[in-house]
């Protein structure tokens, strides 16, 4: 298979700080492909970079082999690669499904005639959105409540949102940062359901997390980062008895025990 | 219909809606704007310039509107990376470079003004606009446009990540406000027949911030009752007479104090 | 003739600077924009005269007459304009809305009071002459000038030197942060108000001897010109406003002088479209103009 995301040399500086060293790896078409390691590995500041918010000190990243290094995270969106946020990011003022609808905004009409007669209801394009994002919310679980604003819902409800919405860019990769944060197990069942069919619709994803079960559950490839290098990459079963792998996460008393 | 007295005051009003619209559109993008009385001169002086080069109104309307949107690019770009306050600051400074630059241009009359305008303005054509203005407004989150705006004030980075480019989203929304308050400044020129650069200035700018502010910065209808209300203020305070201004300052300072907010509540979003 | 002019200038230029410095002190701890300051520099000037016309102070006199009117003017209006609104949780629109209301109800008083029409401002300086050698300088002007830097001078002591000057940094870096440190957030607001309203009270009097004029509408183009110069120096730095005052007041001088007079405003707002384009930060950036 080949790779879709690809990562060729890259490091990231923070002033003195070396966050990324010489990074190189892959991320096949429709795997779901794990990214983890301890706190300060360098994971966000990665996952910042594959989707456009940070710049890369050094190296490239490619999608589909066109290089995209350096480019603003709407051009990201608009090549087929959309991400959640750790902290959810929702628009306040927008309801639901309007929030979803917005994740619509890179292929609906962007002229003034589209726009116009949106206005008076009868742009086809605004239809199509709207009846996207309905689909969308009953994909993730959240269409009961779509005309509702955002602070209304729990907290993995409005992650199911914003997944939700990033699909709505109909999406070919989807960056994940930590979406089974804060959520108890029943929610992370869910959330396993949830990825595994959004691979089932043909969509790669690349998720950072932290909690191990649902990573050692769902992923078919996992990077393991640490200081700002990757110790190694392999499919779970592997990397759960890598010893450097285990040897990284020793030590740290917040971190679950591995193979737990 | 109305008396013409009356009739007058309603036309003008409506002016002020359309300039309190003008304002509340890129306010939506977290752009405020002191300086749209600077736009609405720009309209005035191109829309009155053709027409009395025999231009029809419609035409010189568009043609005010399009140099005031242009000018509103031109002044958008510096707003861009920049934090609300400081917008304010340069669009005020704009208001006031466009005033003094109509108080010295001599082929607009400079300093003496320009009068002689035809009295083109009617009362539908102020209310058509604004109708069409207030739908917009009433329809904005129904629009890919007014969805994008909304995102980019509540959370650029959001918004920017899910594909929204935010310079084409804010100069967009700067350009349509001044749009507005051009075809309103054309209108105006057209019913008060002699215009001169002290009608634009701060004051102009600063009431109709004031429209938008005092009749509620989160409600489509806020420009619109708020323009009303300050428009049709002293009229009502004319039994105050000599005190008008002072007791209209004084209503500023308890609205800020104790509804700061403005006349209508923020509307919560509504289903798609 | 040139070195008059550049004198005329300081003077115009440190008036400007010191109205600025009020600007940018109140936009540097609650980073609003203060409307109706300009009517505090109006006020002072009043107040001065004041003191000129009923007791027959000189010229000091009706300076501190003018420090004192504006700062406590300046500390009612922080109390009834903008510290209601502070408790109510900042909304950074609601100040624009009241100070504009009160810049209008004390230019609507000072009207009612003293007439819309210019009142002169007497002065026994005037026909004082100094001559040095290669240019005159008469009593007022050499007044002004040394009224203005010692002023300027005073402040930057306060400012570095005093309790209430660090405070005053401190609050303008980080209001929460200073308020956890001890410092009172609220005494430290309404000393800034009663310094920045003296020093505006200061350039009302010294303009009234510059021009000896003033009138109730002398506020409203101070204001604005106040504010193209605190944009100029750039957002909340002092010095910025001081040395923005003084090259808009050299630089307006300048043009009429050997431009027509019609281009005087044009200059300022010249410059100022000039310092946006090219340095939008203004000369002394502070970093206050960024977003986030």
């Amino acid at each position: 298979m080949s790779a879709l995301l690809s990562v060729v040399g890259v490091s990231r500086r923070f002033g003195g700080y070396l966050a990324l060293n010489d990074i190189s790896c892959g991320v096949a078409a429709g795997h779901v492909h794990a990214l983890i390691g301890p706190n300060g590995a360098g994971k966000t500041t990665l996952f910042n970079i594959l989707s456009g918010t940070l710049r890369a000190t050094s190296g490239r990243i490619a999608f589909d082999g066109h290089d995209y290094t350096g480019q603003r995270p709407d051009h990201v969106l608009k090549m087929g690669i959309a991400r959640n946020f750790q902290h959810v990011r929702l628009i306040r003022g927008l309801s639901i499904v309007e929030n979803v609808m917005v994740g619509c905004h890179a292929w609906i009409d962007r002229g003034i005639v589209g726009n116009a007669a949106a206005l008076f209801g009868l742009s086809s394009g605004e239809r199509a959105a709207a009846e996207k994002a309905r689909e969308l919310l009953e994909f993730v679980g959240v269409a009961a409540k779509r005309h509702v604003e955002p602070p209304e819902l729990t907290l993995a409800d409005q992650r199911r949102v914003e997944i939700a919405r990033a699909l709505a860019s109909r999406p070919r990769l989807l960056l994940l940062d930590e979406p089974a944060a804060g959520m108890n197990p029943a929610e992370v069942n869910e959330l396993r359901s949830l990825i595994q069919r959004i691979r089932d619709r043909e969509i790669t994803i690349l998720l950072v997390e932290h909690h191990v079960r649902l990573i050692m559950e769902i992923a078919d490839n996992i990077t393991v980062l640490s200081a700002g290098s990757i110790i190694t990459t392999g499919p779970p079963s592997v990397i759960q008895r890598d010893p450097a792998v285990i040897a990284a996460y020793l030590g740290k008393s917040d971190e679950p025990a591995f193979g737990a | 219909m109305l008396g013409s007295y009356w009739e007058s005051v309603a036309v003008f009003t409506g002016i002020n809606c359309l300039m309190g619209i003008s304002l509340y559109v890129p306010m939506m993008a977290g752009l405020i704007s002191l300086g749209q009385g600077g736009f609405m001169a720009i309209g005035a002086y191109v829309c009155a310039l053709l027409t009395r080069a025999d231009v029809p109104f419609a035409l010189a309307l568009a043609a005010g509107g399009c140099a005031a949107a242009f000018a509103g690019v031109i002044v958008g770009m510096p707003a861009l990376r920049i934090r609300g306050i400081y917008v304010m600051i340069l669009t005020l400074g704009f208001g006031e470079i466009v005033r003094v630059f109509f108080a010295t241009f001599e082929p607009t009359g400079g300093a003496s003004g320009m009068g002689g305008i035809r009295p083109l303005t009617e009362l539908w054509h102020v209310v058509v606009a604004t109708g069409a203005a207030v739908l917009l407004l009433w329809r904005i989150r129904h629009i890919r446009f007014g969805r994008a705006m909304i995102a980019v004030h509540e959370d650029d980075v959001a918004a920017e990540a899910m594909g929204i480019n935010l310079t084409r989203t804010k100069l967009l929304s700067f350009a349509l406000g001044s749009l507005m308050a051009g075809i309103a400044g054309g209108f105006y020129a057209h019913q008060a027949l002699f215009i001169d650069a002290n009608q634009f200035d701060f004051m102009r700018s600063a009431v109709t911030f004031l429209y938008v502010i005092l009749g509620g910065a989160g409600n489509p209808f806020g420009p619109i009752v708020g323009a009303a209300t300050v428009t049709l203020l002293p009229e009502m305070l004319r039994v105050v007479q000599d005190w008008r201004m002072t007791v209209f300052g004084t209503i500023l300072v308890a609205m800020a104090v104790w509804r700061p907010d403005g006349l209508l509540p923020a509307l919560r979003a509504r289903g798609a | 003739m040139l070195l008059q002019q550049l004198v005329n200038g300081m003077m115009l230029g440190s008036t400007y600077a010191l109205v600025a410095i009020g600007y940018t002190l109140i936009f540097g701890v609650l980073r609003l924009l203060h409307l109706a300051h300009g009517e505090v520099f109006m006020v002072g000037a009043f107040a001065g005269l004041q003191l000129v016309l009923l007791w027959h102070f000189g010229p000091l006199g009706a300076l501190i007459g003018g420090l004192i009117g504006s700062a406590l003017l300046g500390m009612l209006l922080e109390l009834v304009a903008f510290r209601p609104i502070r408790r109510r949780g900042n909304s950074h629109l609601a100040p624009i809305v009241s100070t504009l209301g009160a810049g209008l109800v004390i230019q609507e008083l000072m009207t009612k009071y003293f007439g819309a029409e210019q009142s002169a401002f007497p002065s026994s300086l005037h026909s004082v002459v100094y001559d040095l050698g290669f240019i005159a300088v008469t009593g007022t002007q050499l007044f002004i000038v040394g009224a203005a830097a010692m002023s300027m001078i005073i402040l930057h002591q306060f400012v570095t030197r005093t309790r209430y000057g660090m405070a005053l940094r401190a609050a303008s870096e980080n209001i929460e942060v200073a308020s956890i440190l001890g410092i009172n957030v609220d005494t430290v607001i309404l000393l800034t108000f009663a310094v920045a309203s003296a020093l505006a009270g200061i350039a009302g009097v010294l303009v009234g001897l510059n021009f000896s004029a003033i009138s109730p509408y002398m506020g409203i183009d101070m204001g604005i010109k106040g504010m193209a110069v605190m944009l100029i120096g750039g957002l909340g730095s002092i010095y910025g406003a001081m040395m923005g005052g003084l090259i808009l007041g050299i630089g307006e001088v300048l043009s009429v002088a050997y431009l027509e007079s019609a281009y005087r405003d044009a200059f300022t707002f010249g410059l100022m479209i000039l310092i946006l384009i090219v340095r939008p930060s203004g000369l002394f950036r502070t970093g206050l103009h960024v977003e986030r």
